[in-house]
């Protein structure tokens, strides 16, 4: 229902926003002039390399091990063209892990079978050098996570990587280095349209799927109530 | 050939950061970080020996210090700042006055026109109670597009895409300016026009809902963050511009000394407040009347709008070294800090003033960082520049206040008055000294002379709050014109303004707010936000007092309430010690295990609202909460 507002094209667009330049910037020929010159000094973006670079900096293609051995890399397997969710758990976590992977539990019910369509579930262990394919297939059975919902482990240098990459991280050194204090949240996104967000693990399991379905479907309208 | 920890191709010149970090990040640890000459060698400490500000945007590793990279509380972080840009050369923009449309099509609806786009949660109350003054297609009309704009943030950076709002005559970031008038309802249709997300350029969320901050709106027109829409969708809000208590205890205009002045608008999407604000979806609402008239020839005689009266939208943001685009750390769940500073759209601008007074209206459009503002004058270091403020979060105080410095957080606004006659013919600066490493908040202050004792614990040196004159920020480039020129707007010293409301009413109900972090998880009395919960019901017309109680140990947590404004009535039970903190306020600076009681009077509509931190990374992180107002409350008193 695109009623109001029009996408506009590229030429039309160009010219609207030359007219804004000059409204906002002063005179038309500096700004130009200057565009030139500073436009040999940098790499042109087009919206695949703005893609590209969300993923150098966020998404290595670091390789990882799943619950059933098999050997997968983190952007190329997992993230890429996909609508994700990602968490951190390791198997002997005794309060916030039993308490997220439960509530994701939840959610994966609830989500149904677009889990392994069109939503995939990730959770990566803290403790790779603790937990090896079977602790961690071990744990995905005691919770009873379903299809879809992928545990992975690796090399321990690689998952420090990964949970730094994607904001898994506390700026105190001392509490960083505590696993018992680690980040409960759940990242979710939506690699190819660069959208992405996160939720507390602890959240309302039908919250936490509401959520992930607005990276699914952007265009979703909202509204509750008075 | 160039490549990057992850095995892929760089740039020469993103491999020279590269090494440039990673070196740094070796000699970081390898000297423990705790010596001064080890600091000054990595280009840490400035030749005056205060710590610089060279790095950008978040308390962890970002890009390619992905590998290895190091936490730490007192130190600029390990990441590639962004690429230099020389300041002053550009003059400050200011934004232009929207501009309103003679009619909407179609017509505007008392019920939400779903057939034809519209999304919006509820009819206009205000047609409801008084359909004479507040008709349902009042006489001022704007129509914003939110929609992607090419600006330039610096002559030295390539053009930017960036998000902005259009009333179709003027399409600018920070949007153009309302003007708008007590006594004169207006509707704004805000349309999302934006590119669909594949063109977001790597974030930003073509998902909108524009909330109108610190106004006195019911709640179907306030921007609530879960009323949002989808690119083609569009919203009808209705600003009533009326007093508070219009429709309750100062019936039928509402009490005078609940004037708002500075106002302002900006994307309030659940989730993504943060990136899309970043990208540019903010703006001012100056709110006049009959005292404060934006003519400096009557009523409180101001400085004149817009001439004399001039908004500043303060942000900090990094740019990627290798694109000279605009970059937004996704992963982050502390706090924003930028290494670039910008004014009104442009990067550390100048402004061509007269010896004269002026009103600024500053605002600090985040993400997380935190400003004390000075005036500088490099010549005369130390000197001591006083200026006056006259309103806190754009109200005004009963009377202008002079001071040396004032600190405003994400969200808070401060109107100050500069007398630019004392500088005749020089440059001066507005200055931010403040000392902020991350998305925490400022440096503590516990120290000994200001300083802040953590830091210098951990780094084995001095570390101000307060870097000296010079030595922070400059933000803005003021060159003042020699000779005198006509002021005839009042000189602050013989001015007064509004009083204060009393907040000696016995509250109906006492609720407690605790702001806690657990396991990374923001969260308000241990929950979390959620759009389909509301946490607890204020009767309308009724008198509450709020605690807030800041249990996330060293975070620092800007407060905003939507709907009414607040008093503090005390911070860790004593009453507020700057005399500018003795105002009507929005957002309040929740410091470290801080408890601060706030005075409220929830008067004239009803509906949801949201509590929520303003530090935008946290509010998308889920600290907030919903709660409503309406006829019969509750007393529910830790919700």
């Amino acid at each position: 229902m695109k009623l109001l507002g029009k996408d506009l094209g590229r030429r039309s667009f160009l010219n609207v926003a030359a007219t804004a330049a000059v409204a906002t910037s002063g005179p038309r020929a500096a700004v130009a002039a200057a565009g030139e010159s500073v436009a040999s000094k940098f790499v042109p973006e087009t919206p695949e390399t703005a893609r590209r670079r969300v993923q150098q900096q966020h998404l290595p293609n670091i390789p990882l091990i799943t619950h059933e051995g098999k050997e997968v890399r983190f952007y190329d397997d997992l993230i890429k063209d996909k609508v994700v969710m990602l968490n951190f758990f390791y198997a002997l976590c005794g309060d916030v892990c039993p308490a997220v992977t439960a509530n994701l539990v939840e959610v994966q019910k609830l989500l149904g079978d677009q889990v392994g369509r069109d939503i995939f579930m990730y959770s990566f262990t803290l403790k790779p050098e603790a937990d090896d394919v079977l602790a961690i297939r071990n744990y995905r059975e005691t919770f009873g996570a379903g299809p879809g919902w992928t545990f992975l482990t690796g090399n321990p240098d690689d998952m420090e990587k990964l949970r730094r990459a994607i904001g898994f991280t506390n700026p105190r050194p001392e509490v960083d280095r505590d696993t018992t204090q680690h980040i409960g949240n759940v990242r979710y996104g939506n690699e190819p349209l660069m959208l992405w967000a996160a939720c507390p693990g602890m959240a309302k399991a039908l919250y936490i799927v509401e959520s992930v379905s607005w990276v699914l479907r952007p265009d979703t309208n909202h509204v509750q109530a008075p | 050939m160039y490549y990057n920890v992850f095995g892929e191709k760089v740039s020469r010149a993103r491999y020279r950061e590269m090494l440039r970090a990673a070196e740094n990040r070796r000699e970081l640890i390898a000297a423990g970080a705790t010596s001064r000459r080890d600091l000054f060698k990595m280009g840490l400490l400035t030749a005056g020996g205060m710590l610089a500000a060279t790095s950008g945007l978040s308390s962890r590793a970002y890009g390619q210090s992905i590998n290895g990279g190091t936490n730490q509380l007192c130190l600029p972080n390990n990441q590639p700042a962004s690429p230099p840009t020389t300041p002053w050369v550009e003059p400050l923009p200011v934004m232009p006055i929207a501009q309103r449309v003679q009619s909407l099509t179609p017509t505007p609806t008392e019920n939400p026109n779903t057939a034809a786009g519209e999304v919006r949660a509820a009819p206009f109350q205000a047609p409801q109670i008084d359909p004479n003054r507040f008709p349902v297609v009042p006489r001022t009309l704007y129509q914003m597009r939110q929609r992607a704009l090419t600006v330039t943030h610096s002559p030295q950076l390539p053009a930017q895409t960036v998000w902005g709002f259009d009333d179709g005559t003027h399409a600018t970031s920070p949007g153009p300016t309302y003007r708008a008038f007590y006594g004169r309802p207006q509707l704004t249709r805000n349309i999302n026009a934006l590119p669909p997300a594949t063109q977001n350029g790597g974030f930003g969320m073509p998902s909108v809902t524009t909330h109108l901050h610190n106004a006195h709106n019911p709640s179907e027109s306030d921007g609530n963050p879960c009323d949002f829409y989808g690119i083609g969708h569009f919203c009808d809000q209705y600003y009533p511009n009326v007093l508070a208590g219009f429709n309750s205890d100062h019936a039928p205009n509402g009490d005078i000394n609940e004037s708002l002045s500075t106002l302002w608008y900006h994307d309030h999407r659940v989730d993504f407040t943060s990136q899309n604000t970043y990208k540019g979806l903010v703006g001012f609402y100056c709110l006049f009347n009959q005292f404060d008239t934006g003519d400096e020839t009557e009523g409180f005689r101001l400085p004149s709008f817009p001439q004399f009266d001039i908004p500043l939208a303060f942000a900090d943001k990094v740019y990627d070294p290798t694109t000279g685009l605009l970059a937004f750390d996704l992963f982050n769940l502390d706090g924003i800090l930028g290494d670039k500073f910008l004014v009104n759209g442009k990067i550390q601008p100048f402004f061509n003033v007269q010896p004269r007074r002026y009103r600024f209206r500053l605002l600090d459009t985040g993400p997380s960082r935190f400003y004390s503002f000075f005036l500088t004058d490099l010549n005369n270091l130390g000197a001591n520049n006083p200026f006056w403020v006259i309103a806190n979060d754009g109200n005004l105080l009963p009377a202008p206040v002079q001071v040396q410095t004032v600190r405003i957080g994400p969200a808070e606004r401060v109107d100050i008055i500069i007398d630019f006659s004392q500088f005749a013919g020089k440059t001066i600066y507005l200055e931010n000294r403040l000392n902020q490493f991350n998305g925490q908040g400022p440096v503590d202050d516990f120290g000994p002379n200001g300083t802040s004792l953590e830091c210098s614990t951990v780094l084995g040196t001095t570390v101000p709050s307060i870097l000296a004159a010079g030595q922070g920020n400059l933000l803005l480039q003021f060159r003042v014109a020699g000779g005198r020129v006509v002021d005839n707007s009042l000189p602050p010293s013989q001015q007064t303004f509004y009083q204060l409301p009393s907040t000696a009413a016995e509250p109906d109900v006492v609720r407690t707010f605790k702001f806690d972090r657990l396991n990374g998880q923001w969260s308000i009395n241990g929950q979390f936000m959620d759009c389909n919960t509301f946490r607890f019901t204020v009767q309308q017309n009724s008198v509450e007092n709020w605690i807030l109680f800041n249990q996330s140990g060293d975070w620092t947590h800007p407060i905003h309430i939507h709907l009414e404004e607040h008093q503090i009535l005390s911070r860790n039970r004593v009453p507020p010690p700057l005399p500018a903190e003795q105002s009507r306020k929005d957002v309040t600076q929740l410091h470290p295990n801080e408890r601060v009681k706030l005075f409220f009077r929830f008067r004239d509509w009803v509906g949801k609202y949201p509590i929520h931190c303003h530090n935008v990374v946290h509010e998308d992180h889920a600290m907030m909460a919903l709660w409503h107002v309406l006829p019969q409350g509750d007393t529910v008193m830790t919700p």
